[in-house]
C-alpha cells in the first residue's frame, strides 16, 4: 500500500517535472541580479563532506533520519 | 501492462526527453581532507574523511570519498550490559554526475564495512534546473543491502534491505532569498536491531531486581521526513538560515527539529554560529524496564528510541588562503568547527546509580564534536 502510494507520488512529480518544459515562465530574478546568491556564504551546502559527517552523528544519536539533504544544484549561477 | 498505463509512461518519457532540450552546472572541482572527533557519553570516535571531485570533459564529473570511524566505546549501554570495545568502520563511495542541458543525472555506489557489518548502497538521482534556473527539482532513489553479523559468532548472519525515495526542490525566491524543501521516504526490511543490545525486565528472582534478554525489533520500518530551509542575504554581507524538519515513522517516533545559522565573513575569515533543537517521541516498543520476560511482541531499550530532547550549539571559523591561486590550485581554505551536543533522555535511565529499580535518574549525555578540514578548489 505504502509502496503504491510512493510510486504514484513519484509519477505525479515526474509528470509535473515534464510539464514544466511546455510553458515559459519569465524568471523574476534575472541572472544579473543573482550576485548575492552566488556568494559562497549563501550556499545551502557549502561543505558537503562536513555536512554528511554531522548528519551521520545526528542519525546515530537520535531516532530520526532523512529530509535534510541538499536539494539539487543550488541557484545555477556560479 | 495495461494500455492506459503504457500511454501514461509513454507521455512521461516524452515529457522527460522534452525537458532535456533546455543548461545546468556541474559541482565544482575540489578536494576536502577532514579529521573528525566525537567525544561524549563514554564514546570516542575519530578518523579522516577525504573527498575528491574532478570534472572530465564538459559534461561529466566524478567524486570519490574515503571515510573512517575508529570507535572506542564504553557507553552507558556497554558498561551496564557488556564490556568496552574498539572497532573500525571504513566507507568508500564513488559517484558520477552527467550534465545534459539543464539536467544532471547522478549515479553512485557506497560500501561500508566493519568486522561484523557490511553495507552496500546504490543510488541514482536526476536534477533539473527550470524556470530560468530559478528552480531546481531533484528526484532520487537509493537501494541498500546490509549484512549484520556478530563478532562472537561466525555463523550469525542476517540481511537488511533499505530503499530511499527522495524529492528536493530548491527555489530562488528573491535576489536575497533561496529556499529548499526535501521529502524523503525510507523503508527498511530485515534484521533491524543491534545483535548485542539487551532489554531489561523486572525479575524478583534476581538479587538486583531485574535481568536482561535480547532486543527484538519489528522487521520493517518506514520513515517519512520533510525538511524546509531558507537562507537570507543580510544587508551587511552576512547570511541567516532557518530550517525545520518534521519526521514520523511506523515505530511511532515523531520528531520536530529546527535550527538557525548565522554566517559572518570578515576579510579572509568566515565565522559561523548555529543553534539546533530536536525533540522526539519514543518507539512504541521502547521501554526502560519491561514488566516481565517477553512481556511484549517487540522490545527495545536503545536510548535513541526513547523520547528525548537535544540541543546543539556550533561555532566554526574558516580561513581562506591562496586566493590568488598557486600552481593548479585556485584557492584553499581551512575550517575548524566545534559542535556541543546535549541530549536529555525522558525515559532511559542511568543504571550506574544505586537507586531502587525503575527509579534510577534519567540519563543525559554531553558530547563534543570537532571537525578540522582543508578544502582546495582547482
Amino acid at each position: 500500500m505504502n509502496k503504491k502510494l510512493i510510486l504514484r507520488g513519484f509519477m505525479a512529480l515526474l509528470l509535473a517535472f515534464g510539464l514544466s518544459a511546455c510553458g515559459t515562465v519569465e524568471p523574476w530574478v534575472k541572472p544579473y541580479e543573482r550576485d548575492r546568491l552566488a556568494d559562497p556564504i549563501m550556499f545551502l551546502d557549502a561543505n558537503p563532506v562536513s555536512t554528511s559527517y554531522i548528519q551521520h552523528v545526528y542519525e546515530a544519536r537520535e531516532g530520526a533520519r532523512g529530509g535534510e539533504g541538499s536539494a539539487g544544484g543550488g541557484c545555477g549561477c556560479n | 501492462m495495461k494500455p492506459n498505463r503504457i500511454q501514461f509512461y509513454g507521455l512521461l518519457l516524452m515529457l522527460l526527453v522534452c525537458r532535456a532540450a533546455v543548461a545546468g552546472v556541474l559541482p565544482e572541482d575540489r578536494a576536502d581532507i577532514l579529521y573528525h572527533l566525537y567525544d561524549g557519553g563514554g564514546v570516542q570516535i575519530d578518523g579522516p574523511s577525504i573527498l575528491v571531485r574532478k570534472q572530465v570533459g564538459k559534461s561529466v564529473s566524478f567524486a570519490a570519498n574515503y571515510y573512517v570511524d575508529m570507535v572506542s566505546s564504553a557507553s552507558i549501554d556497554v558498561i551496564t550490559t557488556a564490556s568496552p570495545y574498539s572497532e573500525e568502520r571504513k566507507q568508500y563511495s564513488l559517484s558520477m554526475d552527467y550534465l545534459r542541458g539543464n539536467t544532471t543525472m547522478s549515479a553512485g555506489y557506497t560500501n561500508s564495512t566493519e568486522s561484523d557489518f557490511d553495507a552496500n548502497t546504490y543510488n541514482l538521482s536526476v536534477s533539473q534546473d527550470m524556470f530560468g534556473d530559478l528552480t531546481t527539482l531533484t528526484l532520487s532513489y537509493a537501494y541498500g543491502d546490509d549484512v549484520v553479523g556478530r563478532s562472537d559468532d561466525d555463523s550469525f548472519s542476517r540481511d537488511n534491505t533499505r530503499q530511499h525515495y527522495g524529492m528536493g526542490l530548491t527555489q530562488i525566491v528573491t535576489r536575497n532569498l533561496i529556499a529548499s524543501v526535501n521529502l524523503e521516504v525510507i523503508t527498511d526490511e530485515g534484521f533491524l536491531n543491534n545483535p548485542y543490545r539487551s532489554v531489561r525486565y523486572a525479575d524478583s528472582d534476581n538479587p538486583i531486581g531485574y535481568s536482561y534478554e535480547p532486543e527484538l525489533y519489528p522487521h520493517t520500518r518506514t520513515t517519512n521526513a520533510v525538511g524546509f530551509r531558507a537562507r537570507y542575504y543580510l544587508p551587511w554581507r552576512a547570511a541567516l538560515q532557518g530550517e525545520y524538519r518534521w519526521f514520523g515513522d511506523t515505530w511511532d517516533i515523531v520528531s520536530n527539529t529546527a535550527a538557525v545559522t548565522y554566517v559572518h565573513p570578515m576579510g579572509e575569515w568566515t565565522f559561523t554560529g548555529k543553534y539546533r533543537f530536536h525533540d522526539q517521541t519514543g518507539a512504541h516498543f521502547f521501554s526502560d524496564l519491561f514488566s516481565r520476560s517477553e512481556a511484549t511482541n517487540f522490545r527495545g531499550r536503545d536510548k535513541e528510541l526513547s523520547p528525548l530532547t537535544s540541543h546543539t550549539v556550533r561555532v566554526a571559523a574558516t580561513y581562506e588562503f591562496l586566493s590568488e591561486g598557486w600552481n593548479f590550485v585556485d584557492k584553499g581554505s581551512v575550517t575548524l568547527s566545534l559542535d556541543y551536543l546535549m541530549v536529555d533522555y525522558k525515559e532511559f535511565r542511568d543504571l550506574t546509580s544505586t537507586a531502587p529499580v525503575g527509579l534510577e535518574p534519567l540519563y543525559s549525555l554531553d558530547a563534543n564534536v570537532f571537525q578540522l578540514f582543508f578544502s582546495f578548489w582547482y
